[in-house]
């Protein structure tokens, strides 16, 4: 029987290496899977590709992940907040490379990154810098940019709730990149507050189908207020 | 904030532009203060605020027990669920906006031409960090977007502007320009202005150093 949960973080990012591409859920704290961050810290890798909408907050999560020096480039949407100091330190330092793209568009790419589509043309951007060099196109009367996908070869995603299928449940704007992450990685990793029996979720409120997921680790003490 | 007599404060601003967001209205109010038009839209009127971080029926800030960090707005500042609430990811969260399915969307802005260019994500100084957030979406992803600011910078320079020096957000989006002395329409015909706060339109053309049709009440065209 098809049992996907882990016992062990470390079990969960198995075969996470160096050099890695890295997609991490969250917005903000919000959804941002802390303790398989934290894993990926004692397991020591580095020279990391991380696709987030942020840069961490705070000591903790991503941002203690920065601030360790493992993370080589990052693709986000907005890294600058009042409590991102190691994103800025590594920034200013030119330790870090940046590309920025639109929150949307960082979706929007994941996504079809996910499902097989090799780029879309977007209004977002259009006549801005974030739409220097990139193909333009005029379509129905409105300017366009082309988007490429965006894929990786491990996705960090925090859910509420999931079964040994890996069918994931979430809970309220904690979702926000979760879905589209799991599709779009070789190796999904998710870390979920409670693990239930098969045929314990509805059929009909499943998120995330199990297909999307490899691994499931239920982590038992985090404080979801 | 100005100080010319007559002018709107932040809270009287929100309120005006409250009353411009017609019942049951989609409407995404950006960062800031812009947040505030939320406290003037009565619940009767069933206007549904939309989040881009995933929800649709986004509620007032959330104080006490209410406080849960994973039901928070754009600002990350926590928000509660009204009835009738929906979560969904961000791909569909923009998607309602990209796709023009949201009606209202009210945005800070450094700079706005009269053409409707917008520029609220950078300054473009040299050593800052940028970041843009939801931003160039937001321009782009309303079927009327309202700019909500200070018609004129600390220095007294005006931020409605014959073209935007800062780094663009979108072009040619904005529809009006709800300030603390005026309101003004933008679009492909220029500037005109709708409406007055304490200065006449001749001073404010004065001030702007702009064309400004006059399209107020008391003007001579008709109001919109």
């Amino acid at each position: 029987m098809i049992d996907k949960i882990v016992p062990t973080v470390a079990a969960a990012l198995d075969g996470l290496h160096d050099g890695a591409t890295v997609m991490i859920g969250g917005f903000g704290p919000a959804g941002q899977p802390v303790q398989l961050i934290e894993g990926l810290l004692t397991a020591g890798v580095g020279e990391l590709t991380v696709v987030s909408n942020n840069a961490g907050n705070g000591d903790a999560g991503l941002a203690a992940l920065i601030g360790a020096g493992r993370v080589r480039r990052i693709v986000c949407s907005f890294p600058r907040q009042a409590d991102s100091w190691h994103f800025d330190e590594k920034y200013r330092a030119g330790a870090i490379e940046l590309e920025l793209v639109p929150q949307g568009t960082l979706a929007e790419r994941i996504r079809a990154g996910a499902f097989g589509i090799g780029g879309f043309f977007t209004p977002t951007g259009y006549g801005t810098q974030l739409a220097e060099g990139k193909e333009t196109r005029v379509i129905d009367g409105r300017g366009m940019v082309l988007e490429q996908p965006l894929r990786a070869d491990f996705a960090l995603v925090s859910a509420q709730r999931a079964d040994p299928w890996g069918n994931l449940v979430y809970r309220k704007t904690a979702r926000n990149f979760g879905p589209m992450m799991a599709a779009a990685a070789a190796t999904t990793i998710v870390q979920v507050r409670e693990t239930v029996a098969l045929g314990e979720l509805d059929p009909e409120a499943v998120v995330t189908p199990g297909i999307f997921v490899d691994r499931v680790v239920r982590i038992d003490k985090e404080e979801t207020r | 904030m100005s100080d010319i007599p007559g002018s709107l404060g932040r809270e009287e601003l929100a309120a005006r532009i409250a009353r411009d967001i017609p019942p049951r209205s989609y409407v995404n109010l950006g960062i800031g203060a812009p947040t505030l038009v939320a406290n003037y839209i009565e619940p009767e009127r069933d206007v549904i605020l939309h989040t881009e971080n995933g929800m649709l029926g986004m509620g007032p800030q959330a104080v006490g027990d209410e406080i849960d960090g994973e039901l928070v707005n754009a600002g990350k500042i926590p928000v509660t669920e009204r009835p009738g609430a929906s979560y969904f990811h961000q791909a569909d969260s923009f998607g309602m906006m990209r796709g023009g399915h949201l009606d209202f969307c009210v945005l800070g802005a450094y700079q706005v031409s009269v053409q409707g260019d917008l520029a609220n994500w950078s300054t473009g100084a040299p050593d800052a960090i940028p970041a843009v957030g939801g931003a160039m979406d937001l321009a782009i992803g309303a079927k009327n977007v309202f700019v909500m600011m200070d018609l004129f910078a600390k220095e007294g320079a005006s931020k409605l502007v014959a073209e935007c020096s800062y780094p663009l957000t979108g072009v040619r989006c904005i529809s009006r320009v709800y300030t603390d002395v005026a309101v003004f329409a933008v679009g492909p015909e220029g500037a005109s202005v709708l409406d007055v706060f304490g200065l006449t339109v001749e001073q404010l053309r004065e001030r702007t150093g702009l064309e400004l049709a006059d399209r107020t009440a008391a003007g001579s065209g008709a109001p919109a």
